[in-house]
């Protein structure tokens, strides 16, 4: 019976043994490498899952935003009929200045009446209204400063290139069909046609648009003439006040708490305060801005002045703690040496050990700028959503002037009920994007250049 | 002279100050700096603070205090019988306000002379029509009229009456800072207690700010719940607010709604975080990690507007037109799974990159013992790494959460704005953040409950961060120290 007991272990040996060889593996191993397997595997692709989100994010927004920067425009001789623009017939400004701009509509329709008829293009059901809502009520706008601007093209007939309305436009990315057309209010199947024939003779082009970039926003039914100018402006500006003020604060911020400060309280209280102030939400730093900025000091609304004030409050912690690591970096052999010399702490530090950090102090700079300039929900409380049309000034005065910002365009842009705006929308984050790229480059670029390793 | 001019005095006379004071410094030490105490440098910058420092501040307190004290001398001066009932004391005021700007540009512009200007009543016909004519209105009211010349009369006084102090003061900085120099003046001594009373300053900034939300929020809060009960607040179900009066302002679905939509964001950005950053620190060669790292962290530095668009335009058709409406649970664009899974993906490299720093900070030795024992990699992980970075890994994903419940711009654009309890995760529903941007767009009237409710909706959304971060950044700090 001693025999049985000690059978049961040399039997699970036995068991083993007729296992052929060490290369086979058991059960048990294969299972095991099979969970390695399976766990390498989750990782791959949790990765994967991480990178299609941000190629099918950046997708989207170049697919739909880059119709933004073109536009279709009609290239069909206008006369400049001297009886409407000048009725008075005696070239003079004021007078011109009276004649309403919707009169310059008319002039436009019939030129793309008689163009029509030239072309010898028969559409059914071609009527009126389909002339008028061909063009933009932009492009009438922009025919009466032209003709105001120099008077001698009166009564000729020049070839001008006019903005055609956004439907029209739609027609040319994909936007508006056929079907599409014939139920939309503000198109028509024959306006549809009629755009086919125009491209085909050459009179409808769409070409590269910069009005994007530099023209300011534009109300609700013209999604077409809407452009960035103005956002940019206010933008520029509040990074503006944004790096002067949070620079030379947070490096003073990060030298004292890095350099001088003593243990104490008063320092542990500040440092965790940073640390929180970094992560409370922005929309926080908006409802400060309200009722500090706007409320209490009395500052305007819309103004970059408050809109910069608040970022540089956002912007500071991540300033701050970009820079004390770059002062930590700097090794105590540096500030050992130059008190050794004789300078004092202050020459120590400014001489010494600031230079040496500078790379970094920028590179954290940079970056907080990045974020600061992609920040929408304070400004949207600080009415800095408001729709503005008038350029801000030159600084200092702009910056009490309304304005305003990339992002908030963007937010703006989507409340719209045309949704010929949500392709302005995309194409102002394209631009918002190059910005941020750029900034971030230079960063990169920095820390490369001048990164040293001690 | 207006501030800004007074400034650039100021700051030019600074600067003579720097050139005498460092002129003076030498010629007191007849040539030779190895007599001075401090090199030239520092004394110029002695004389230029004492210069620029009390006149700066004079003209910050005064340019703070001016509108203040104006407007309350001004208000003083309208006769009650100008108060009627269509219109209060502050409409009259910005109507003064108006009417003192139109007037000043018209003088700006030379429409009217100075004193025109001083003298014009409403039965002056010649001046009138002379601004009108410039397309400048004065307003019909004789009070607002006087009251507007007043207002004007102050502040040409108090203006004149700052350029005069901010300049005498300079002046007299300068003069005392120079005749103070001699070759034993402290001067560096003196500089560099002003430096480090300017590093201290600009670091008691943080503090200021917290104070600042603080006391902004919980301010206006206070207004809040003296006109709405605070119980209905908290514990209220309903949400329907309405500018005419009668607004049920109950808390309570927003903050089904924020918390919601954070659950799913995490649900999302955890694991997929998590394993991204196991897989980096653990599995990938250097060359993998160091192209993977920096593109997930691109993520990270994308605008939350961009998402918001993301979901508004991509993700919530997506998922209404593929999943939501198929499978019958509703056909809104906007949901809170749309809002979920955008903000998931913004959580993705916060969650990773923060677990990835825990994770490489746990010590080689316990993977090394791990492995050397004869477990496989991803034994050593679940066994003896995750247990050991668990605390780290809990404190990011508190913070991520914080991100979460602070978002704004998605959920504003992805989740709706329809404020209700619901478990079905394709409905549109609202949070806390978006209520606040609702409320605090447009026009506000800061003394309705609709308007203040936003304050009181801030300070829980404070409150709620606050907590925790802090206790996320106590669990990492404590775990740091376990290592180091």
């Amino acid at each position: 019976m001693t025999d049985a007991v000690s059978a049961g272990p040399r039997r699970v040996g036995a068991q083993g043994a007729t296992r052929k060889s060490l290369l086979v593996a058991d059960a048990r191993t294969r299972r095991r490498n099979a969970a390695e397997t399976r766990f390498k595997a989750y990782g791959i692709v949790a990765i994967a899952i991480a990178m299609l989100a941000l190629v099918f994010l950046l997708f989207t927004i170049v697919r739909d935003g880059s119709g933004a920067f073109r536009q279709t425009f009609i290239d069909v001789p206008v006369t400049i009929d001297a009886a409407i623009v000048d009725p008075k017939g005696n070239r003079d400004q004021k007078d011109m200045a009276g004649v309403l701009t919707m009169s310059y509509g008319s002039m436009l329709e019939k030129s793309l009446e008689t163009w029509v008829a030239q072309n010898n293009v028969q559409i059914e059901g071609l009527g009126k209204a389909d002339y008028a809502s061909f063009y933009s009520s932009q492009a009438r706008a922009t025919l009466r400063d032209m003709v105001l601007e120099n008077p001698e093209i009166i009564g000729t007939t020049i070839n001008v290139p006019a903005l055609a309305s956004s439907r029209v436009d739609g027609m040319f990315k994909g936007r508006v069909t056929a079907e599409s057309a014939e139920i939309d209010a503000r198109t028509s199947l024959a306006q549809f046609r009629l755009a086919e024939a125009m491209e085909e003779k050459g009179a409808l082009t769409t070409r590269f648009n910069w009005d994007f970039v530099t023209q300011p926003d534009a109300s609700d039914n013209r999604a077409e003439a809407a452009g960035l100018g103005v956002a940019i402006i206010g933008s520029a500006y509040m990074m503006l006040i944004v790096l002067v003020l949070a620079l030379p604060i947070g490096v003073a911020a990060s030298i004292y708490l890095e350099e001088f400060a003593p243990k104490n309280r008063l320092t542990d209280i500040i440092e965790v305060n940073i640390s929180n102030l970094a992560a409370v939400p922005s929309i926080v730093f908006g409802i400060l801005g309200l009722a500090a900025f706007i409320n209490f000091m009395g500052l305007p609304r819309s103004a970059p002045i408050v809109g910069g004030l608040v970022l540089t409050l956002m912007t500071l912690p991540t300033i701050i703690i970009s820079t004390r690591a770059a002062l930590k970096a700097v090794p105590p052999s540096i500030r050992d040496a130059a008190l050794g010399v004789g300078a004092s702490k202050m020459q120590t530090v400014f001489h010494h050990v600031l230079p040496l950090a500078m790379p970094g102090v920028l590179t954290g700079t940079i970056i907080g700028l990045a974020q600061a300039l992609g920040e929408t929900a304070p400004l949207l409380l600080i009415g800095m959503v408001a729709f503005v049309t008038a350029y801000p000034s030159a600084p200092p005065e702009g910056l009490f002037e309304p304005a305003s910002a990339l992002p908030v365009q963007v937010y703006n842009w989507t409340q719209r009920a045309d949704s010929a705006f949500f392709e302005r929308a995309s194409g102002a984050i394209i631009v918002l994007l190059a910005f941020l790229f750029a900034m971030n480059l230079v960063a990169i670029i920095l820390r490369r250049r001048f990164e040293r390793r001690w | 002279m207006s501030p800004f001019w007074i400034m650039v005095t100021i700051l030019a006379l600074a600067l003579v100050g720097y050139i005498l004071g460092r002129r003076r410094a030498g010629s007191s030490a007849a040539g030779d700096i190895r007599k001075l105490h401090s090199r030239p440098t520092y004394y110029g910058w002695n004389t230029a603070i004492w210069t620029a420092l009390p006149s700066l501040l004079l003209l910050l307190v005064w340019v703070l205090a001016q509108p203040l004290i104006v407007d309350r001398a001004v208000n003083g001066n309208i006769p009650d019988s100008a108060v009627s009932d269509s219109q209060t004391r502050g409409q009259i005021m910005s109507e003064v306000q108006g009417t003192a700007f139109e007037l000043g540009r018209a003088v700006n512009e030379g429409i009217v002379s100075q004193s025109e200007a001083r003298a014009l009543s409403l039965d002056d016909a010649a001046t009138t029509e002379k601004l009108a004519a410039a397309g400048i209105e004065i307003t019909p009211s004789a009070p607002v009229l006087e009251a507007a010349k007043d207002y004007r009369a102050f502040n040409l006084n108090a203006s004149r009456a700052l350029t005069g102090a901010a300049l005498v003061l300079a002046l007299a900085g300068l003069a005392w800072s120079l005749s103070q120099i001699k070759p034993g003046y402290r001067a560096r001594n003196i500089v560099e207690s002003f430096v480090r009373g300017f590093l201290i300053l600009c670091s008691l900034l943080a503090i200021a700010t917290t104070v600042g939300i603080v006391l902004s929020l919980v301010f206006e809060s206070i207004r809040f719940f003296q006109l709405y009960p605070w119980q209905d607040f908290f514990f209220g179900t309903e949400w329907t607010p309405s500018f005419g009066g009668g607004s049920k302002l109950g808390m309570l679905p927003l903050l089904w709604g924020t918390l919601y939509i954070s659950l799913i964001a995490l649900l999302f950005a955890v694991p997929i975080g998590l394993f991204a950053a196991i897989y980096m620190s653990e599995y990938a060669t250097p060359r993998v990690r160091g192209f993977v790292k920096p593109v997930i962290e691109v993520l990270a530095g994308i605008p939350t507007i961009v998402y918001g668009l993301f979901a508004l335009v991509t993700v919530g058709p997506l998922i209404r037109d593929w999943i939501a409406a198929p499978a019958g649970f509703g056909n809104s664009a906007s949901s809170v799974m749309t809002a979920g899974l955008v903000m998931g993906i913004m959580l993705i490299p916060f969650v990773s990159s923060l677990s990835d720093d825990i994770i490489n900070a746990v010590p080689q030795s316990l993977r090394d013992g791990s492995l050397g024992l004869g477990s496989t990699p991803s034994e050593t992980v679940r066994n003896v790494i995750l247990p050991a970075a668990l605390p780290g890994i809990v404190g990011a994903i508190l913070l991520a959460a914080s991100r979460a419940i602070g978002e704004t711009m998605i959920v504003v654009l992805g989740a709706g704005a329809m404020a209700r309890i619901s478990g079905n995760p394709f409905d549109a529903m609202t949070t806390i953040t978006v209520k606040i941007v609702g409320q605090l767009t447009g026009d506000n009237d800061f003394a309705s409950p609709e308007t203040l409710v936003a304050f009181a909706l801030g300070l829980t959304l404070f409150v709620m961060t606050l907590a925790l971060n802090i206790v996320a950044l106590v669990i990492v700090r404590k775990y740091r120290e376990q290592y180091e």
